[in-house]
């Protein structure tokens, strides 16, 4: 009557060979969309601040875009509708270079910098103007106050947010197996319907999960105290 | 080397918050300015280095206009230090980098050269032991003396202080009063806005007593003291001492 556990069938070279491309695969989705979304978030952030109309109109409507539409729907968009509207050669160039990787990282770091670019947006506001003041007194120009006063302050503020969103960013990666990336949880399913085996795979796909989850938490944990402006 | 010419500043249509402010701070002087709360202080002490603009007049600080577009206002702050009230220190920075950040980034100073002239500071200001220290770690009087020596660290012939004790705890107003009396010796052209008249009377080469945005008293401060001739600076006097 029991449920008979078989590891055995499911962790053969094979497949942990199947789980560690997985594995890398999850993990280069999730270096690549996050560096994306943070360059962008910072460049959203900025010309939201800037207070110029058109430009924080923009930014509210690329914010509001990408956090109201489910993220699967932004990935099958992505993949499916955005390279029509591509120049013929770069959607050839597309298909020969793994274009369900490209466009999955793209379309989850668009997401992300949306609500990344949030967190660098309230850190901003965290800060107070008396600082910006105190910058400005001792002769630094707005650029040079920004930078070394304001910016440092703000990136501080936002390091729990940031952790928060980088750690939904990479469990997010898991959606992309929708349009073919054989990442980690692509892999699980071939490895389940290769085995019948979906207790064991599943079992050992949410082990590695965790596993990268709480080391990213660490990481996450150790930025946060090495730039706690001494107050730990 | 500071002049108010006529100074005039409104905020908005319906407050004018300096009016007609005309006086001297000459070179080597310390002005102390004191007055009921909401007089302008404040807002005088900031038109110095254009952290507020005015709306007539002019202020003439070291031989330049101080609210003339031609004169670039980052030159000018360079040369007037200014100590907040509430600190201002930057939290992100170690003390040394609070003193050291202008300095090497306006000045162009070698990191090295800078902390050796930040550590002369901090044991100026008798903090020497804290130049590893973060903002958070140190008490208002010591973050005070702090941001004392950050403003020195630019060399500048001029030093503005609003209300540097206001926001302390009794027990440390002493510690920053006395950076000031020493600092007041050097020679810096000083002007401080401060209701310790134990410090005005002690330093003080003019006192200053702005009321409604009037400048209506400048005198020495045993002058100021004794025989004040406005009857609002008599009041104003009648109540610091009750
Ligand atoms: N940024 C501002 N906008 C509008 N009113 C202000 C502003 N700053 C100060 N005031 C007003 O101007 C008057 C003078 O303020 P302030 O210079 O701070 O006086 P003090 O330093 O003598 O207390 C007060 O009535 C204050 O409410
Ligand atoms: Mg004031």
């Amino acid at each position: 009557m029991g449920y008979e556990f078989d590891f055995s069938s499911v962790l053969t070279d094979q497949y942990i060979d199947w789980l560690i491309s997985g594995v890398r695969i999850t993990l280069l989705l999730t270096a690549g969309a996050w560096i994306i979304a943070f360059v962008i978030a910072v460049v959203l952030a900025v010309l939201r601040a800037t207070n110029f109309r058109p430009a924080v109109w923009l930014v509210a409507v690329f914010v509001e875009v990408h956090q109201n539409i489910p993220l699967l729907v932004q990935v099958l968009f992505w993949y499916f509708a955005m390279p029509e509207l591509l120049p013929e050669a770069w959607r050839d160039w597309l298909v020969r270079n793994n274009s369900e990787f490209i466009l999955a990282m793209i379309a989850i770091a668009m997401c992300t910098a949306a609500y990344m670019s949030e967190a660098l947006r309230s850190g901003l506001r965290a800060v107070p103007v008396t600082q910006y003041e105190a910058g400005r007194s001792f002769g630094f120009n707005y650029l040079q106050t920004m930078s070394y006063i304001v910016v440092p302050q703000a990136l501080r503020l936002s390091v729990p947010p940031m952790v928060n969103h980088s750690l939904l960013l990479f469990k997010n990666t898991s959606i992309a197996m929708a349009i073919g990336v054989h990442e980690l949880t692509y892999q699980t399913r071939q490895i389940d319907s290769d085995t019948f085996r979906t207790f064991e795979v599943f079992l050992v796909a949410t082990g590695l999960y965790l596993v990268l989850s709480f080391i990213i938490m660490f990481v996450g944990n150790l930025i946060e105290r090495r730039f706690s402006m001494g107050t730990r | 080397m500071i002049r108010f010419d006529k100074v005039n500043k409104w905020y908005g249509p319906q407050l004018k918050v300096l009016n007609e402010v005309t006086a001297e701070v000459k070179k080597g002087e310390v002005v102390v300015v004191c007055g009921p709360s909401g007089s302008g202080k404040t807002t005088l002490i900031r038109t110095i280095n254009r952290l507020e603009p005015i709306d007539s007049g002019s202020i003439t600080v070291n031989g330049t206009d101080a609210h003339s577009s031609k004169n670039n206002v980052n030159t000018l702050r360079r040369d007037i230090g200014f100590v907040f009230q509430q600190f201002n220190l930057f939290p992100h920075m170690s003390v040394l980098n609070n003193i050291t950040l202008a300095p090497r980034k306006l000045r162009g100073m070698s990191r090295a050269a800078a902390e050796e002239k930040a550590r002369e500071l901090l044991d100026r200001v008798g903090l020497a032991d804290k130049a590893e220290a973060y903002p958070a770690q140190l008490s208002g009087g010591q973050s005070q003396r702090v941001a004392i020596a950050r403003s020195l660290a630019m060399d500048p012939p001029i030093i503005l202080f609003d209300e540097p004790t206001s926001a302390l705890d009794p027990e440390m107003v002493g510690e920053v009063l006395a950076v000031m009396k020493g600092l007041a010796t050097t020679g810096i052209t000083m002007m401080c806005v401060t209701h310790e008249m134990g410090f005005a009377r002690d330093v003080a080469d003019r006192v200053w007593f702005l009321d409604k945005g009037n400048l209506l008293e400048d005198a020495k401060p045993d002058e100021f003291f004794s025989n004040p001739t406005h009857p609002r600076a008599q009041r104003f006097l009648a109540d610091l001492r009750h």
